[in-house]
């Protein structure tokens, strides 16, 4: 059967065998709002086992590197005019050159190669001035032209620095730094999907990914467990996102993490390593990791040998299992890409040979002015003029959104920064999380939030009240918090008149604290102030019941 | 007085109205026909044809001719894509292959109102140095069937023809027996040039960059160039002016304007002139007669003033060895795409994906083909890239360093044989395989290519078989102006005749008699206004 001319619908492939790939696309977005999640019991096990006494044996301890391919957010794909979406309709974003057809040749797009120069610079990289196209071989369903171009021999970036944060120490607490070092940063391109049919024994091929770019971004084994690599990608992911390089979805997609996990003592040379694949989210990369150290662990353990394979990450059992594919062991057959010539990165406009049309050159110290402020400085800058904790800045800046909602905050209340960010981490995230919204899709606005809080600051409503007409603000965003709170009769009460006789109720009704207080436990006052409070439906000054509680208990 | 039936001629004759171009493109499929034998085409598009001869002459005779090219017949080598016009590269592989676009190259002549008549034979994927391994059958050289050879041979002309050279022998052969007036070849190492040579028309590989590549159907990306196969050195400059220049579709095709190519000049002085004669392609195989023609040339030159001198270029000999590295390795590359899922053949064998690729390339590519694509894996393992194909790309630059200090030194062109010999009995090149026949025959013109130079094929004179030789020059990178300047020189100078048709009267031939008698007086007219 001879198909002639390109099919760019439906691109069938009958019996194919069961080897390939899957891809399972969820539509529900993981997102970490919060460092503590990352953690898995294993992982805390796992990064205190690296501490140890000189005196005791050396124990055995994870090695990691990553490998991340990060999907290029760009409009067309690497080499071709083709759309780049997620989920078209199949088949329905190919160019001739996608499809490989003979006689196509590869075109450079010029957002791909600056979003990698751009990505490189965020992580300290050295961009080569001069980098190289290859080809790497081997068949494929999805790869149609039989090979994937990359750079092999010479990637646009290298020797970067990613550094990234976590909470350690023994009670979590603890802001602990450490950094990563970024062996390289290549442009490739993505493949197609192969999508199985099992019981019509068909394998279906969408091609509309083929050609998409990728930067893969190879990480050194600079880490030792599951939670340090997770907390690697969540920065790395940060970047990516602050960028604009990469939209950074892992449950898209976009950013795809493998694992290269081996295990030795310290001080010994690196063991043998295993590849983790089919990781789809930060958790599972933590867990995925966690598990390949302590199974590395257990066949050491119990005599027997590390092999050299690559193993998928079964995310309903926590378990790595070994993939039937010999990838690994694949020789890939590289070979310069002739149709490219050397991709040429200029230092400046002035640099750039007079025959090369400007809107084709790619200049670093455009690229460098057009950088974003990046999530450490942001946190830094975030510690720095707001006196708020370090821990409170990764959750700003972790949430997309959120540090500028926090900041339009600050800018419309008197209250303090701190006071600010308890509502804004919490009480909105708490709520956000809790129905699944991003922070654009809050219904209560920072300014909003900053009447309210304006209101709590000038003695109208009590703290308790504040956070029920929250409550009511989220439920109608349409109504003010002023309306909230003259509807439901909700201002502070401060008439002395009626706080001294509820006071005076709650005293006759508890002697024995009130027996309590006289004898010097001043603490069950604060029980009494909550009777108080309870009566007046939090309506009630504080300040002014504590006063009259104290006199009437002395 | 048709001795010359140029291309230009034509146009001119077209242009006065002397003849339509549905005339012209009728004639050219008649003549088609009669020279089915040769085996030149693989697919005909007549009707095509006619439709866009009828375009051409609508335009014509309300005057709005889009150029030279307007209503003038040709042929594309069938490894250029060509929209909804099959494009096989004579192979199993893509026998019903139809692509859904135009070469760039193809375009362009579209563009400019040229005829496509068909689709030319080739040695498989452009695999080959004789058109002999073609899916289709070999391609005849229509000198087998004239007079001069006839007459010596004394044979059946079916049991004794020679072949046409390749890969691109079914163009040449086109142009030869007039059947299209030029042609498009692809030039990797010689696939142009070579059959040009034995089929004693014009044929020109440009400097690599200058033309597009975008929808040729690659052998080696990093040395294919599409050819030019005319009847004279001023149409091989005409159709190279229309088809030069940047395609945002091929980054490798320079940015920078070339020269426009409006004329070439004729009355330059020789004594500006250095020609160089590489020492080292003075080698074991030439003819007699080829280097008869040789020095002949060279002798011509002295005498009329040019600066001739004995050059070195001490690489050469090294040359065929990396090319073919160079070549099956990338060979082995631009084939893995045939794998049966997207377009061309797919095999039946359903038991497994691997077992289909298996099944899919073993039926569709021929026993040539798949032994490229066996040592180009080799040579690209691992363990042997190193040795193979870095060491072949070492030599690449050490021979295009060789040229680079010739034309450094001030030589102009080189003057070279295209080819050891006039053409070989069919009979007799198929004796050897492929493998040995390429290594023989692309001998003289590979180097270009590794070095992606211009260089050109003329045909000088018949040999004493009665079959045409030609000689190359070869001119450092961009100078393909000059390098056609001194070409078109020989060209006026050897006065070879081509291929005439005398056929049945208003058939075989075409009638142009205003003609100018002598060629400079046509060459100052070429320049037809539009």
């Amino acid at each position: 059967m001879a198909a002639s001319s390109a099919g760019i619908g439906t691109l069938l492939c009958k019996n194919i065998n069961k080897q390939i790939e899957i891809f399972y696309p969820t539509n529900r977005r993981y997102t970490w709002c919060v460092i503590r999640r990352i953690c898995t019991s294993i992982s805390r096990f796992r990064c205190q086992g690296q501490i140890k006494r000189k005196s005791a044996p050396k124990e055995l301890v994870g090695v990691v590197g990553l490998e991340v391919h990060a999907q290029i957010q760009s409009i067309t794909k690497l080499f071709s005019g083709s759309q780049v979406r997620f989920q078209a309709p199949p088949n329905s974003l190919v160019s001739f050159f996608d499809a490989s057809l003979p006689g196509t040749l590869p075109v450079l797009n010029r957002r791909c190669v600056e979003a990698a120069v751009m990505t490189g610079l965020a992580l300290d990289c050295v961009i080569n001035r001069k980098s190289l196209f290859d080809r790497k071989h081997y068949f494929y369903a999805d790869l149609p032209a039989g090979y994937q171009i990359t750079q092999q021999r010479r990637p646009i970036a290298v020797d970067g620095t990613l550094t990234y944060s976590h909470l350690g120490g023994t009670r979590r607490n603890t802001l602990i730094t450490k950094s990563v070092r970024i062996k390289q940063i290549q442009l490739e391109q993505d493949s197609g999907k192969s999508l199985h049919d099992d019981r019509r024994g068909q394998t279906l091929i969408d091609l509309n990914r083929a050609g998409v770019g990728l930067m893969e971004l190879v990480m050194e084994p600079d880490m030792s467990c599951g939670e340090e690599a997770a907390a690697a990608v969540r920065e790395l992911q940060l970047i990516l996102q602050a960028l604009g390089t990469c939209q950074g979805h892992m449950d898209e997609g976009q950013l795809r993490v493998d694992a290269n996990v081996s295990v030795h003592r310290p001080g010994d040379p690196w063991g043998v390593r295993t590849e983790v694949k089919n990781i789809n989210s930060g958790r599972n990369l933590a867990r995925a990791i966690d598990y390949e150290i302590q199974r590395q662990v257990g066949v050491l353990k119990n005599g027997g040998t590390v092999q050299n394979e690559t193993r998928s990450f079964d995310r309903k059992s926590g378990h790595t299992l070994p993939m039937r594919d010999k990838e690994g062991l694949q020789d890939y057959r590289f070979m310069p890409e002739p149709n490219l010539p050397p991709l040429i990165v200029y230092d400046r406009p002035s640099t750039a040979p007079p025959c090369v049309h400007p809107s084709q050159v790619v200049v670093l110290e455009e690229v460098r002015a057009g950088l974003p402020e990046l999530p450490r400085a942001r946190r830094t800058r975030l510690v720095e003029s707001y006196d708020i904790l370090p821990e409170h800045s990764f959750t700003l800046v972790n949430e997309d959104g959120l540090t500028d909602y926090f900041e339009a905050v600050v800018k419309e209340t008197k209250a303090g920064p701190r006071k600010v960010i308890g509502w804004v981490n919490q009480v909105l995230l708490g709520l956000l999380h809790h129905h699944s919204l991003s922070v654009s899709q809050s219904p209560v606005t920072p300014q909003m939030l900053a009447q309210l809080l304006n209101l709590q600051e000038n003695g109208q409503i009590s703290s308790s009240v504040a956070k029920q007409v929250f409550q009511e603000l989220w439920r109608a965003p349409g109504k003010t918090a002023q309306q909230i709170i003259q509807e439901q009769d909700l201002g502070i009460v401060s008439n002395t008149t009626e706080i001294h006789r509820i006071c005076q109720k709650v005293v006759d009704s508890h002697p024995d604290q009130v027996q309590a207080i006289r004898g010097g436990n001043k603490k069950v006052l604060n029980k009494l102030m909550g009777l108080v409070q309870k009566e007046t439906k939090g309506r009630a000054d504080p300040v002014l019941v504590r006063s009259i509680l104290e006199e009437k208990t002395s | 007085f048709i001795q010359r039936l140029l291309r230009i001629e034509v146009s001119l004759a077209l242009k006065e109205g002397r003849i339509s171009p549905t005339e012209l493109c009728r004639k050219c499929l008649n003549r088609i026909k009669k020279t089915h034998h040769l085996n030149a085409y693989i697919t005909v598009s007549e009707e095509l044809a006619l439709k866009q001869a009828h375009e051409a002459e609508s335009r014509l005779s309300k005057g709005v001719s889009k150029g030279p090219l307007d209503g003038i017949p040709f042929a594309v080598k069938d490894n250029f894509c060509t929209e909804n016009i099959k494009t096989t590269c004579a192979s199993n592989m893509l026998k019903d292959y139809t692509p859904p676009y135009n070469a760039t190259v193809v375009q362009k002549l579209l563009d400019q109102g040229a005829v496509l008549m068909g689709k030319t034979n080739l040695d498989e994927f452009a695999m080959g140095s004789g058109s002999t391994d073609s899916a289709f059958g070999p391609v005849r050289n229509p000198w087998s069937y004239e007079a001069a050879y006839r007459e010596k041979s004394g044979a059946d002309p079916d049991a004794d023809w020679v072949i046409a050279g390749g890969s691109s022998g079914g163009s040449a052969a086109a142009v030869a027996s007039l059947t299209s007036f030029f042609s498009l070849g692809s030039d990797t190492g010689g696939s142009t040039r070579n059959p040009g040579a034995l089929c004693g028309v014009v044929a020109l590989k440009p400097t690599y960059g200058l033309v597009s590549r975008h929808g040729l159907i690659p052998l080696v990306n990093s040395m294919d160039v599409p050819g030019i196969i005319t009847r004279s050195v001023h149409d091989a400059a005409t159709v190279l002016g229309v088809l030069q220049g940047h395609d945002v579709k091929d980054s490798t095709t320079v940015t920078d304007h070339p020269t426009p190519l409006t004329g070439l000049p004729d009355d330059f002085d020789p004594r500006n002139i250095r020609v160089g004669i590489p020492k080292e392609y003075h080698g074991p195989g030439l003819s007699q007669e080829t280097l008869a023609q040789w020095s002949r040339v060279a002798d011509m030159f002295e005498q009329a003033g040019f600066q001739v001198e004995q050059v070195s270029l001490p690489h050469t000999q090294h040359s065929i060895v990396c090319y073919h590295v160079l070549c099956h390795a990338e060979v082995a590359s631009n084939m893995a795409r045939f794998d049966g899922l997207e377009y061309g053949h797919r095999s039946d064998v359903s038991s497994s994906t691997e077992a289909m690729y298996a099944a899919t390339r073993h039926g569709g590519f021929n026993d040539v083909v798949r032994g490229r694509i066996l040592s180009g894996n080799y040579f690209l393992l691992k363990q042997n890239y190193e040795h193979y194909f870095v060491k072949a790309q070492q030599v690449r630059r050490l021979i295009n360093e060789d040229f680079r200090r010739v034309f450094g030194s001030g030589v102009d062109v080189l003057l070279t044989p295209t080819t050891l010999s006039d053409a070989m009995r069919h009979t007799d090149f198929v004796q050897e395989d492929n493998r040995t026949r390429s290594a023989q025959e692309d001998i003289f013109t590979q180097p270009a290519n590794m070095a992606g130079l211009p260089a050109v094929s003329v045909p000088t004179a018949l040999s004493s078989r009665g079959l045409p030789i030609g000689l190359q020059l070869i001119g450092p990178a961009f100078q393909d102006r000059s390098l056609l300047t001194v070409a078109q020189w020989i060209e006026q100078k050897v006065g070879f005749a081509p291929i005439r048709y005398h056929g049945d009267a208003g058939e075989g031939e075409i009638r142009v008699d205003v003609l100018p008698s002598t060629p400079t007086v046509w060459e100052k007219n070429y320049l037809i206004p539009c």
